[in-house]
């Protein structure tokens, strides 16, 4: 009964989406107030329908309830509760769920947020983002259906995978699809913008705040999804290039350029066109994740299993939705004009340098991942594309976007000198190539790489404090120290910790990979291994006994120096519903170095392999994006974003015409 | 205003590159062995360890060297297509028992039945690797002068054996 | 070893060759520790995989005619986009041409006149 009523909330929703969508957009191309007043009760109405549809589907979750055909093939009746709730995004069908119910809550957050947007605005981004539900809501109706059932009704489910049961699970998804989601928004009011005939620094400060939020989002869903794979997956590893993780960090990256595009576009009115065209890319690049992901084209350990036929599907749906909103910008693009002129050295072409190396690691990482398909479909052969490409593109590209995320800031807009820029600067420098060149032998070994990572990492952080600096003592009020950073604006200080927050994760990648040592080897009860100074002692092999599972569990004493650090318990466990055996690897964090232990196969009764490593400064990685997304939000609450109860100044600016 | 077109025209030839992916499967790997002599290995056989067998023995003839073992799941379907296949006596076919013990290889050919008229035995894998073995069951049809003609991963199928094999045979029987 | 970390396991497919606990990936590593015993070079080594498993065992793709457009066009696409931006900046110097309407120029003609020395 409840599958039932969850299917029919949905074909619901598609209705209200459709008539959302059309009210929407035909309304605000009418000027019909009636027409448009539509769209946000519309909006409301749709997040309900599919939050009680997302919540038939995690009921028949919690309950156990195998007649539903993907509740069987992803749960289990030995599956701990909060992991049956989260194998509801687990598959295919109903990570769709997710998806939309993100999109929901996002249509719901622009209702409830945009009092002060004009209602035409309004009226269109609304509608587009119910028409992109509309596609997604079609999508899980004619091709996924969550709420299929089975007959008969399976005595007991397949379960979730293994791996899936983790925390991680339960909160790495919905953060990432916030993110993905979220970029919609920004997406709609590009559209809008085309739609309107009207793009100016109006509609790029109402933009940014929502762009921001979803970068945070991704940000930090991104930055869960390598933790998680990190502790779960056994061998130690962060990111591997996988399609399914490109195609999370290339909307990431072209987000990151969107919100510095933006800055510009709300500040001096320029780069508008090519803004609007970052914000379709930037979603675009979200829809073909969702693709690839799903339509088993690109092999990868994420691909959720799935035929063809849905990806035909999503595809045509990507090239409706993306290819008219290409159609759209090269059809109205000439009617919004260029913006206010700079000079070749200035803040503005700083800014744009960015988003062409944003762009440009973007478009490569696209690149290598659609290589293999490309040959593949000419028939020239079968090539892979792993993380030593990746690897030597995208730090080649970033190298110099470090080196200006440094200069950019503090860079006048219009017109700067590159000698008075060097001049300010010169200490930055100073300190960071001394810390570069010296910083290398002090931790033990000095490698090229590591001290030019150190050198980026470095230099932004010490350029961020000349900056910092400057903007005190420059005080034309002859205000004190304090004063002036209290007025200073919350935007200046969010870019200042996301900026930090880039030097730190920087600063992890270059150690990590600098210093890291592991070493793989056979070990019997008391034997002892040294790695990265720490002696591990294996003190034999237990079994237990988990919920779903049982294990064989390891005893390892880590200490240095002979004093004891502490106990770690690596497991292998085995899963009865999945007989695949799942490394469960321990782990000891610590700010300075993770000490990482993995149990591998029995060689006899009383030999195992173990692997142990030694992973210096790799919580920077993670500590790194956490300074972004915390960064991200500290801008987002600057006082200009805020919402007043009533703001006359945009009331009038609505009122202007469209400008040449 | 045409580069304003440009994204658009960038994006259709992604689409079309996708829906052409849509056709292909990305977990097939294609031998780069196919068109070269067969890799050289003289190995004892399954059943008469005191004698060997190599692939030097079958200049000559056209002949299939099937890549099974005892533990291979995807085998058991292939088996009952070999056999017919045997029966046949369209051509003959050797088995390369791959990483295998002589104890679990034996009993299992006598279960399912024999459709080999010999299996060499590679207990360490070393040979399979020289074949670019990866996933068991392989199959590879190997002409009168040691050519690889043609490799197939994964089991045999009635619609293979009847589209490629057949046809690939007689030409290479005619030759 | 460093050069397992750069070949593909065929089997799983996603992972490097000295992560994977496939069977395979076991064999193919004990037979890098060999060939690198005996004093085979890397190179050797890895032309021996490709020579039986293709160009789809290397995470690195090799230079060739196909795969030339993969390593050069990240470059391309940041020349691209640097010389794209670098004229753009230079064409809006160029101040935009003013067009007048006949009116409009009867009108400039009249304050022109205005401002001669004997003005009323």
């Amino acid at each position: 009964m409840i599958p039932e009523v969850g299917q029919f909330a949905l074909a619901l929703a598609l209705c209200v989406s459709i008539a959302q969508g059309v009210a929407g957009l035909a309304g605000a191309a009418r000027r019909d107030i009636a027409w448009m007043s539509v769209a946000r009760p519309a909006a409301l109405a749709q997040a309900i329908l599919i939050a009680i549809a997302f919540g038939c589907l995690t009921y028949a979750f919690a309950t156990k309830d195998f007649s539903v055909a993907y509740v069987a093939s992803n749960s289990n009746s030995a599956l701990p509760l909060q992991y049956r709730i989260a194998a509801v995004w687990g598959g295919h069908e109903g990570s769709l769920l997710l998806w939309t119910l993100m999109l929901g809550v996002w249509m719901v957050a622009v209702t409830m947020f945009s009092s002060h947007l004009p209602d035409e605005m309004v009226a269109r981004v609304l509608g587009v983002m119910g028409l992109l539900s509309g596609g997604f809501l079609s999508f899980m109706l004619f091709t996924s259906n969550p709420f299929s059932r089975l007959f008969p009704a399976p005595a007991d489910g397949h379960d979730l995978n293994p791996l899936l049961q983790d925390p991680g699970m339960v909160i790495h998804p919905p953060m990432l699809y916030m993110g993905y989601v979220g970029f919609s928004v920004a997406f709609s009011f590009a559209i809008a913008a085309l739609l309107g005939g009207r793009l100016d620094a109006a509609w790029a400060r109402w933009s940014r705040p929502w762009t921001s939020v979803a970068w945070i989002f991704l940000t930090l869903g991104i930055a869960l999804g390598s933790g998680w794979a990190y502790y779960e997956l056994g061998w130690g590893g962060w990111w591997f290039w996988d399609p399914v993780e490109n195609a999370s960090f290339m909307p990431w990256l072209m987000g990151t350029a969107l919100i510095h595009s933006l800055a510009v576009t709300e500040k001096r009115g320029g780069f508008r066109s090519w803004t609007v065209l970052l914000a379709i890319l930037t979603f675009a690049l979200s829809l073909l994740g969702t693709f690839l992901v799903r339509s088993g084209v690109l092999t990868s350990v994420h691909a959720f299993a799935t035929d063809p036929a849905r990806g035909i599907f999503i595809l045509v749906f990507l090239a409706l939705v993306i290819g008219g909103s290409f159609l759209l910008f090269a059809w109205r693009t000439s009617r919004i004009g260029l913006g206010g002129h700079f000079e070749v050295v200035s803040r503005e072409s700083m800014l744009l340098t960015n988003n062409v190396l944003l762009v440009a690691a973007a478009g490569s990482i696209l690149l290598g991942t659609l290589y293999p398909l490309v040959l593949d479909a000419l028939d020239l052969g079968k090539i892979s594309v792993g993380p030593p490409y990746f690897e030597a593109v995208f730090a080649s590209l970033m190298a110099p976007a470090l080196f200006l995320m440094g200069v950019g800031p503090i860079t006048r807009w219009k017109k700067a000198e590159l000698p008075e820029l060097a001049v300010r600067l010169r200490w930055a420098f100073a300190v960071s190539l001394a810390t570069a060149i010296l910083l290398p032998f002090a931790l033990g070994r000095w490698s090229a790489l590591v001290s030019f990572g150190l050198l980026l990492s470095a230099w932004i952080a010490a350029s961020s404090f000349v900056h910092l600096r400057e903007r005190v003592k420059n005080a034309a009020t002859g205000a004190g120290t304090w004063s002036r950073l209290r007025t200073t604006p919350l935007g200046y200080y969010g870019m200042l910790v996301a900026h930090l927050g880039v030097a730190v994760f920087v600063a992890g990648v270059t150690l990590v990979k600098g210093y890291e040592s592991e070493k793989d080897v056979k070990m019997e009860a008391g034997d002892t291994i040294e790695v990265g100074g720490y002696a591990f002692r294996f003190d034999g092999v237990g079994n237990v006994t988990g919920p779903n599972y049982v294990a064989a569990r390891a005893t390892i004493h880590v200490s240095k120096g002979g004093n004891t650090v502490t106990v770690l318990y690596p497991e292998r466990r085995i899963y009865p519903s999945q007989q695949m055996p799942m490394t469960e690897a321990a782990i000891d964090p610590g700010v300075t170095r993770d000490l990482y232990v993995s149990l591998g196969d029995a060689l006899s009764p009383t030999t195992w392999l173990v692997r142990v490593q030694h992973k210096p400064f790799i919580d920077w990685i993670w500590g790194g994006c956490l300074l972004m997304a915390i960064g991200g939000l500290i801008a987002v609450s600057d006082r200009r974003y805020r919402i007043p109860s009533s703001r006359p100044a945009d009331a009038a600016m609505a009122g202007v015409a469209a400008r040449p | 205003m045409t580069r304003h077109f440009l994204p658009l025209a960038i994006f259709a030839a992604l689409i079309v590159l996708l829906g052409v992916g849509l056709t292909l499967n990305p977990r097939e790997v294609p031998s780069p062995l196919v068109g070269k002599p067969a890799p050289h290995f003289e190995l004892p056989q399954l059943h008469q360890p005191a004698k060997t067998f190599s692939q030097k023995d079958m200049i000559g003839k056209v002949w299939l060297l099937n890549v099974w073992a005892s533990w291979c799941v995807s085998c058991r379907e292939e088996h009952p297509v070999l056999l017919d296949l045997a029966k046949s006596g369209l051509v003959p076919i050797f088995g390369l028992d791959y990483k295998d013990t002589r104890e679990e290889g034996l009993p299992w050919l006598r279960r399912m039945g024999d459709p080999y008229q010999l299996s060499a035995f590679d207990g360490d894998g070393r040979i399979g690797i020289d074949y670019g073995v990866y996933g068991v069951p392989e199959t590879y049809l190997i002409d009168k002068h040691g050519i690889i003609r043609y490799k197939r991963i994964g089991p045999l199928t009635p619609e293979i054996v009847r589209q490629k094999l057949v046809p690939l045979v007689n030409e290479l029987n005619r030759g | 070893m460093a050069l397992a970390a750069e070949l593909r396991c065929l089997v799983c497919q996603n992972q490097t060759l000295a992560d994977s606990n496939a069977d395979l990936a076991v064999d193919l590593r004990n037979q890098i520790r060999e060939k690198m015993k005996q004093g085979v070079g890397e190179a050797d080594i890895v032309d021996f995989f490709v020579a039986r498993y293709g160009d789809f065992v290397l995470y690195r793709p090799p230079f060739k005619a196909t795969t030339a457009l993969l390593w050069l066009g990240p470059l391309i696409l940041f020349a691209a986009g640097l010389v794209t931006l670098f004229n753009r900046i230079r064409r809006r110097r160029i101040p935009e041409e003013i067009n007048l309407t006949d009116a409009e120029r009867e009108r400039v003609r009249d304050l022109l006149a205005d401002n001669k020395p004997n003005q009323r």
